[in-house]
Formats: C-alpha cells, sequence, structure tokens
C-alpha cells in the first residue's frame, strides 16, 4: 500500500508515454524492500513523499518547494541546488531535497563500474533517483540531504575521480558532442577541446563571479548534436574552409541505388527509388549544387556546410579537409525577450592545441561581459542591449560581411570621432566666413 | 588593494546593509571595492575560503553574504 493516494499523479501513468510517476513509485518500491540491505542514509520513504508533495501541489496548484540556500559543499559556489519542502512535518522524507550536479565526461562516456559506483552511492547517501542527464548535461542526483553533502563529495573526488558541475552564476559544466571518438563529420576533436576548457576554467565553474549563468557548448559539425547554437552562450560548431570531397563514382552508387542514402537510417520503410535531383539538388539551401551527364558538382563558394548533401551521401560527398570550428555567442532559453539563436562571432578558428586563439575570443568576452552586463543578464541580452558592434570592439575582432545579418536599410551612418579624418574640431571662424549665422 | 583592507571594506559595508539586505550579487562587492570584476573575485574567493563571506545560490543564480546572517534556506522575500 502507498504510503500516500496519489490519484491525480496515477493518472499520469495512463498515457502511452513512460511516466516519471511510475519511475518513482518503482524507487520507492525498491526501497521499501531494500533487497541489497543498504543502510539508507536518508528516510527510506523519501521517494514516497515525493509523491506526496507532488500530489499535493497538483491539488493546491502550486509548489511546495522552496528553491535555493547556502547548502554546498566547501570552497564551491555551485553544483549543489538547495530545495526544501515546505510541508515538513506532512513529508518528512522530503523536508531537504537538495540536487547535485554531476559534471559528466566529455562525449558522455562512462563504464559500467563508474555507473554501478554512482548508484551504490546514491542508493546510499541519496534517494537513488537520477536524472541521466539534465539539460546542461550533467548527471543529475535528485534529493538528498545537507549532512549527505559533504561525505558524498569526498566519495565522489577520492574515490571516483569525479567532480561536481556548475550551477548558479558560474560558468556551466561544458558538453560536447561524441566527435571524432564515433563520428566521421567531426570538423575537430570535441572531447578534448571540452576537457581542455573544463580544466583550463575550473575557477570560473566552481566560484560564481560571473553576472548569470553562462554555458559552453560543442559541435563537431553543423549537424549540432548537443544543439550548441541554440543552447550555449559560446558556442563551438565545426566546419571547413575548403571543399566537400566528392567521389563520383559512389554518387554514381547512390543514384544506380546499390548504396542506400542517408546510412540507412530512413530504410524502415520503402520511400521509393532514390532521386538525386529531388532530394539533393533542389533541396541544397543555397542552390549551389547541379547535377549533369552522371556528375555531381558544388560551387563551394556558396555552400554554406548545412550538411544535409553529406547526411543524404555519407559514401559520396565527405567534408573537407582544411577543419576549424565557427564561433557563436548569444543563445538563450526564453525569459527575457524571447529564445535566441547564437550569432555568429568568429566565421573559423583552427582548432589546435593549446587552444590559445580560441581561450583569447572567450576570455575577451568574459572582460567585457562582467563588466558591462546587469545582475541576471545573459550575454544574449547584452549583445542585445548594447549591440553587436560594442561587442565586436570589446573582443578586437574586426567586423566582416559575415557578422551581416541583412544588407542596411537604414542610411544612417553612424561614425566616431577617431573615424573620421580631422575628428569633429573645426575652424569656427573659417566655417562663419561661408556660413551665416 | 591588500586582502586585508578590501576584507575591512567589505564587512563594513554589508554590516551596515544587514538590517535591509543580507545577501548580495558579485558585481555589488567588486564595486564595493571599486576593482575589476577579475580581480575583485581573487580577493572575494580568498574571502569565502577564510569564512568572512558565504555563498547562497538560487540553483539559477549566485550571491554573497556575510558568513551566517539573514535566511540559510530558501526564503521568499520574508
Ligand atoms: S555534431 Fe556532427 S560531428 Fe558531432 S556527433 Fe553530431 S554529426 Fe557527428
Ligand atoms: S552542405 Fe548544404 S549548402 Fe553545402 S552543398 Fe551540401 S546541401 Fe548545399
Amino acid at each position: 500500500m502507498a504510503k500516500h493516494a496519489t490519484p491525480l499523479l496515477d493518472q499520469l501513468e495512463s498515457g502511452p508515454w513512460p511516466s516519471f510517476v511510475s519511475d518513482i513509485k518503482q524507487e520507492a518500491e525498491v526501497r521499501a524492500k531494500n533487497e541489497k540491505g543498504v543502510e539508507y542514509q536518508i528516510p527510506v520513504d523519501v521517494c514516497d513523499d515525493l509523491l506526496g508533495v507532488l500530489e499535493l501541489s497538483f491539488k493546491h496548484g502550486r509548489t511546495h518547494w522552496k528553491h535555493g540556500g547556502i547548502v554546498g559543499v566547501f570552497g564551491y559556489g555551485g553544483g549543489v541546488i538547495g530545495r526544501y519542502c515546505d510541508q515538513p512535518e506532512m513529508f518528512p522524507g522530503v523536508a531537504h531535497f537538495h540536487t547535485i550536479r554531476i559534471s559528466q565526461p566529455a562525449g558522455k562516456y562512462y563504464n559500467t563500474k563508474f555507473l554501478n559506483q554512482l548508484c551504490d552511492l546514491w542508493d546510499f547517501r541519496g534517494s537513488g533517483l537520477t536524472n541521466m542527464h539534465g539539460s546542461t548535461g550533467d548527471v543529475v542526483l535528485i534529493g538528498t540531504q545537507t549532512p549527505q553533502l559533504e561525505e558524498i563529495f569526498y566519495e565522489l573526488t577520492h574515490n571516483m575521480g569525479q567532480d561536481l558541475g556548475g550551477s548558479g552564476s558560474n560558468l556551466r559544466t561544458p558538453s560536447d558532442c561524441i566527435g571524432s571518438s564515433r563520428c566521421e563529420y567531426a570538423c575537430y576533436d570535441t572531447q578534448n577541446l571540452c576537457h581542455t576548457l573544463t580544466m583550463e576554467y575550473q575557477d570560473e565553474l566552481h566560484r560564481p563571479a560571473f553576472p548569470y549563468k553562462f554555458k559552453f557548448k560543442f559541435d563537431g559539425c553543423p549537424n549540432g548534436c548537443v544543439a550548441s547554437i541554440a543552447r550555449s552562450d559560446m558556442s563551438f560548431i565545426g566546419t571547413w574552409r575548403d571543399d566537400i570531397r566528392v567521389d563520383q563514382e559512389a554518387v554514381a552508387g547512390y543514384v544506380g541505388g546499390e548504396l542506400v542514402p542517408n546510412g540507412g537510417a530512413h530504410a524502415s520503410r520503402d520511400w521509393g527509388a532514390f532521386d538525386i535531383q529531388e532530394e539533393i539538388i533542389d533541396l541544397c539551401p543555397t542552390g549551389c549544387m547541379r547535377y549533369e551527364g552522371g556528375k555531381l558538382e558544388i560551387n563551394n563558394r556558396e555552400c554554406t556546410r548545412c550538411m544535409h548533401c553529406i547526411n543524404a551521401m555519407p559514401r559520396a560527398l565527405r567534408i573537407g579537409l582544411d577543419r576549424g570550428c565557427s564561433i557563436l555567442v548569444g543563445a538563450k532559453a526564453p525569459i527575457l525577450d524571447g529564445a535566441q539563436m547564437g550569432s555568429l562571432l568568429v566565421p573559423f578558428v583552427k582548432v589546435e592545441e593549446p587552444y590559445d586563439e580560441i581561450k583569447e575570443v572567450i576570455e575577451a568576452i568574459w572582460d567585457w561581459w562582467m563588466e558591462e552586463a546587469k545582475n541576471r543578464e545573459r550575454l544574449g541580452e547584452l549583445i542585445k542591449r548594447q549591440g553587436f558592434q560594442k561587442m565586436l570592439k570589446a573582443c578586437n575582432i574586426e567586423p566582416v560581411i559575415q557578422h551581416v545579418q541583412e544588407p542596411r536599410h537604414n542610411p544612417y551612418i553612424f561614425w566616431n570621432e577617431d573615424e573620421v579624418e580631422g575628428g569633429w574640431d573645426r575652424d569656427v571662424n573659417e566655417f562663419r566666413k561661408h556660413h551665416l549665422r | 588593494m591588500e586582502f586585508d583592507e578590501a576584507k575591512k571594506m567589505i564587512v563594513e559595508k554589508l554590516e551596515k546593509k544587514a538590517k535591509t539586505k543580507t545577501k548580495f550579487y558579485f558585481n555589488d562587492l567588486a564595486k564595493i571595492l571599486d576593482m575589476k570584476p577579475r580581480l575583485a573575485k581573487k580577493l572575494v574567493t580568498k574571502m569565502v575560503e577564510e569564512g568572512v563571506l558565504e555563498y547562497w545560490s538560487s540553483g539559477s543564480t549566485s550571491m554573497y553574504g556575510l558568513k551566517g546572517a539573514g535566511k540559510q534556506a530558501g526564503a521568499e522575500g520574508e
């Protein structure tokens, strides 16, 4: 018999989708049975009380959580998010119910030993409930009490070689796609860059001094598997400067039907014979491709590296060889001014260790943002408020054509004094000779 | 600026405001010290290490306060 009746939550289990309610109930049952004989350090019925407080919130139409607090581990300003229940007597199991963010490894590669260790630790000192992964990328451990925090942190750092992730006004845990470890589209080593910058900017990750959160994400190519362009204040997207490599024989293979398009990704249904004109040439967003006389041609100057043709015919078309990344800035989710995608700041930079050129851009952006931003103002909002031009100046980057979104339709041109020969000063007497007052 | 001097400035200012306000943004502290944020951070971090200041976090934003001052847990502007 469940500890609390939860008719409203039960309804959430009735749809066709997997339900978090079923998951929590399952964990509640496992804890109650305790077949492994775990010496639970927080109340055994934490999951039952979680269901109870949720049910009450549905009934009242408002939350019974209080967020925030000084909870954390010593020396760290992030990684733990305090949460308390405002009905602790009714639901003692979740009187404190803090979240811990665990910095995920680059590319999210784990071994099962690590995952087992992590889950054992969390069964022992937490609720057993996890979220793999939160939207920033961390492993999220949901629900523990204050006295457990230092214990968990010690175990993680000393016995598992594992750090906490970012939260609050920090650099958030950087996250990347699997990159060249498994993907032939990768234009740079996302894991190396992600890991290197994570180590380099430990202070920014753990000691909050930013106006608000700041996110890095690394996509190895414009396919954007971690959606960096939409989800990070600074997004690093792999690209190339030279030409797409074309294997005309393989093109013929696709046209002749010997090779399955899209690596067979759509093979579960018969979509009819592959039509290169209709499916590739006509869908190229820049109209820079031609297929004539059995030969595929690409006007690479016009190509925007959208990846469509390469995704569809991976055996025939491959990314160029002169590779690097583009850096975009200012993406964010709604709250203020609505959602924003990143704007292109650096069209191309080589991604080579020790990544000094990239670090220079990052630090220039931080200096500008830390000085100019209001409290709780994201980079994207500051760019909007002060203008893209101001940011370019702060980063010492010359405006280039790629920074221009559309041709100007306003004839007004603003000049700074130093851009005008002779400055603003003029000889008024000389001027008055020709212009009466 | 010397650390002790900075600490004195911060503690004095924060104590003066303690009746109305106990949590401060990092930028407020940098302003008290009249320093560029990245330099101020070194001193402020040291004050946390020494237990003069402590972090407060809502999860999305972080603030600083004198150790033990004001609400410790989540509060609703009370
Ligand atoms: S973003 Fe590109 S390189 Fe990275 S995993 Fe996805 S397709 Fe591969
Ligand atoms: S990558 Fe996109 S823009 Fe470039 S040639 Fe292929 S389809 Fe066209």
